[in-house]
């Protein structure tokens, strides 16, 4: 395929990436912006999402998007009582003490994986697209009669495609909405910004820290059901997200919202880029030799402030 | 106790009821020691009560997940037939199956519990070429017969022990020459290729290109995708412009979105599409997005869809495995068999019967004897043990070999279009096993 047409296509699968990426990114940063707590289930709840969406999708008769539609819904609120509950059973109990949730959350990665292939089974499960229709691009060649509009085989993409990257990027500013404008998010940034303060202020700090471990379960199982109409729900897709959703918001900076959507498109444009064009194994070693390069020279991150 | 051993009357009852403690002991002991006789003792009937145990290295978990449950129907409904048939020598055949998770690391161990810890009589079952060829060597220092099912070269190509057999399913060299006259002549000579990157796509991209070349083709582009990707269209550009037919080959639980993704990125243009039908085993071709599939070419070893000219051998088989007219579970439409690959575990688990029965096995000590009557197979003739068709073993590389189909979708249907011959799949041997010491 030519230079130029290649291109639109990497940065167009690339953008799906990258919108499927900001989003699970986003909830595991927040997690811990709050908290202080390093999910490493977050990928399982966004397997859970997909695993969830197939399973509304198909117990719903009619149309395919009467199914999606009603998985958008449910599928991360879930998803998201499930975290909560996960919160205030375990969590809660150890203190939130960081060493001992990170290990409470493998155990809770396990136990979700292993629940899921035992009730779900280890197969691939499609979920059909609530629309899907394949948009051929045109491309602009210079050939004997001067400039002229070709339609290349293989430059396209889908509607559905299209719709990921749209609504991600809406969802994305409903949260930055709900952190900077709402009452909710204010409390939300005041636990951040300091816990002993909140509680003298009259903020349930507990309840706060319920609802934001809920919040980010539901972002990734949000993502989750927007992806699966192109990829499928598989008990054992978290492990990808859960990588790349670490390496975007440690080059993004912990707990910073707009450095973790930065680094994502970043990432996810580099990686549908560098996939394309060389190899998607070339495109995980670059962007964990940025991870390293971030850590070594800028260790709170690019938007990361310095925390003491 | 009190025993009226005066009383004539009762002196019968009283022997036979009455329990003294030193008798009651007694028995104790006797029965302890008949609990611990040696093995040989308790099957003193020629061992014809203890059965034979075969263990079932099965894919239940991990990418090949999918194969793994047909694997695992066939082989009991082949069970099922040979046990009501008498079993093998007389003695019945117990599966012991074990998931190895389809990582090679796993499947050594799961060997190793086989002839170690189930005492099993042979291994059997294995799909996933990198899991054969992780495990087989244990095998071979474990001397346990190996046998799989798996399509992989690896068995005829050397790499391999002795104790490796695999005489239920062509290899995929075998498939591959078989192929390359069909593609070249009938839709297009230059070929791009699409194949997963691990030891059976391997197999596909080495032995393509020379099959093309001898038909006068060529292979333009070599593409490998690893087989547990889940979005396939940043690979699909590197397809060269010029490519006449593209030969896709894809495993892995994403294969429903790879094909999807094809229909996806070509919409509707493109070269001709010749596929291998692992890209769709345990995939519905109803599936929504497969539409593009209608009149293009799939390879298959045995075909899904009830073809007109079905031998009553094969319908027996299908209703035996309990799949329907289009492959899918009886009891579950959704639910879509791997039928292109399975029956090698029903073939295989006949030729293990028919190994044993030559070999006149009894126990472990003959494990070389089974191979070497495995080994002195050549023809197998279609029958209910040989549902696919008939076959040839080459007992030197330890590799059956047998009818490939081709098969067009036709309105949602795959229809045949051709059988090649044996003849059109042989190659020569690239080496002699029998020469190899136990």
């Amino acid at each position: 395929m030519e230079l130029g047409p290649y291109l639109v296509l990497a940065t167009l699968e690339g953008a799906i990436t990258a919108a499927v990426l900001a989003l699970t990114a986003v909830g595991l940063s927040l997690v811990f912006g709050v908290m202080r707590v390093v999910n490493i289930a977050h990928g399982e709840f966004f397997m859970l999402g997909a695993v969830l969406a197939w399973w509304i999708a198909q117990s719903v008769a009619g149309h395919p998007a009467i199914g999606f539609a009603l998985a958008l819904i449910f599928a991360p609120l879930l998803v998201g009582a499930l975290a909560v509950a996960a919160d205030m059973t375990i969590l809660k109990r150890l203190n939130y003490d960081p060493e001992r949730t990170i290990v409470a959350t493998i155990g809770l990665l396990y136990i979700i994986q292993q629940l899921t292939l035992m009730g779900y089974g280890p197969d691939a499960r499609p979920v059909e697209a609530p629309f899907n229709t394949r948009l051929a691009i045109p491309w602009f060649e210079r050939g004997a009669e001067g400039w002229q509009m070709i339609w290349p085989w293989g430059l396209g993409t889908t509607t559905y495609k299209l719709a990921v990257i749209g609504a991600a990027a809406m969802i994305l500013c409903a949260v930055w909405a709900l952190m900077t404008r709402s009452r909710i998010g204010l409390v939300m940034r005041a636990t951040q910004a300091d816990r002993e303060m909140a509680l003298a202020f009259g903020i349930p700090v507990e309840r706060v820290y319920a609802l934001v471990f809920g919040f980010g379960a539901a972002l990734a199982a949000l993502a989750a059901v927007l992806i699966v109409p192109i990829q499928q729900a598989h008990y054992l897709m978290g492990g990808d997200p859960l990588l790349l959703s670490f390496i975007v918001v440690i080059i993004g900076g912990l707990g910073s919202l707009p450095g973790t959507v930065l680094a994502a498109v970043l990432i996810g444009l580099s990686d549908g880029i560098i996939s394309v064009f060389f190899s998607p194994t070339l495109a995980k070693i670059i962007a964990t030799l940025l991870v390293a390069l971030v850590l070594v020279f800028r260790p709170q991150g690019l938007f990361g402030g310095r925390r003491t | 106790m009190t025993t009226p051993k005066t009383d004539p009357a009762n002196g019968l009852k009283a022997r036979v009821t009455g329990t003294t403690r030193r008798g009651a002991l007694s028995t104790l002991a006797g029965g302890v020691a008949a609990a611990s006789l040696p093995m040989w003792a308790r099957y003193t009937h020629a061992q014809t009560a203890e059965p034979i145990k075969i263990g079932f290295q099965v894919h239940r978990t991990g990418i090949g997940a999918a194969y793994g449950r047909w694997y695992d129907r066939t082989t009991q409904a082949a069970v099922k037939l040979i046990n009501d048939g008498g079993g093998i020598n007389g003695r019945m055949v117990e599966i012991v199956a074990e998931d190895d998770g389809t990582d090679p690391k796993r499947g050594a161990e799961v060997v190793e519990k086989f002839a170690n810890q189930h005492g099993c009589d042979i291994g059997f079952g294995t799909l996933f070429s990198h899991v054969v060829i992780g495990s087989a060597p244990r095998a071979g220092e474990l001397k346990l017969p190996y046998f799989v099912v798996s399509e992989g070269t690896h068995v005829s190509s050397g790499m391999l022990n002795r104790y490796t057999l695999q005489p239920g399913i062509t290899d995929v060299r075998s498939q591959v020459i078989a192929m390359a006259p069909f593609i070249t002549e009938t839709l297009g000579k230059k070929v791009t290729m699409i194949f997963p990157d691990y030891g059976f796509g391997y197999d596909h991209r080495d032995n393509l290109a020379p099959a093309i070349e001898a038909q006068g083709g060529e292979v333009i582009a070599k593409i490998a995708i690893p087989p547990s990707e889940t979005s396939f269209t940043k690979y699909f550009p590197r397809i060269p412009r010029d490519t006449e037919v593209l030969y896709h080959v894809m495993v892995g639980p994403a294969v429903l979105t790879f094909v999807k993704e094809l229909g996806e990125f070509f919409g509707g243009r493109g070269p001709a599409l010749f596929g291998f039908i692992d890209s769709l085993e345990a995939v519905t071709i109803n599936s929504p997005g497969l539409e593009f599939l209608e009149n293009t070419y799939f390879w298959e070893g045995m075909c899904r869809h009830q073809q007109s000219d079905e031998s009553p051998h094969e319908t027996a088989y299908r209703a035996a495995v309990g799949v329907d007219g289009r492959g899918a579970a009886l009891n579950d439409g959704r639910d879509v068999s791997t039928y292109a690959h399975m029956f090698g575990c029903w073939e295989t688990l006949h030729v293990i019967k028919a190994g044993m029965e030559a070999a006149g096995y009894r126990g472990p000590k003959d494990r070389a004897a089974l191979i070497e009557a495995v080994e002195a197979m050549t023809d197998m003739p279609e029958s209910l043990a040989h549902p696919q068709g008939d076959k040839v073993f080459n007992g030197k590389t330890h590799q059956v070999f047998g009818h490939q189909n081709i098969s067009r979708v036709e309105g949602g249907k795959l229809v045949r279009v051709h059988r090649t011959s044996i003849e059109d799949s042989v190659y020569p041997d690239a080496v002699d096993y029998t020469t190899r010491p136990f």
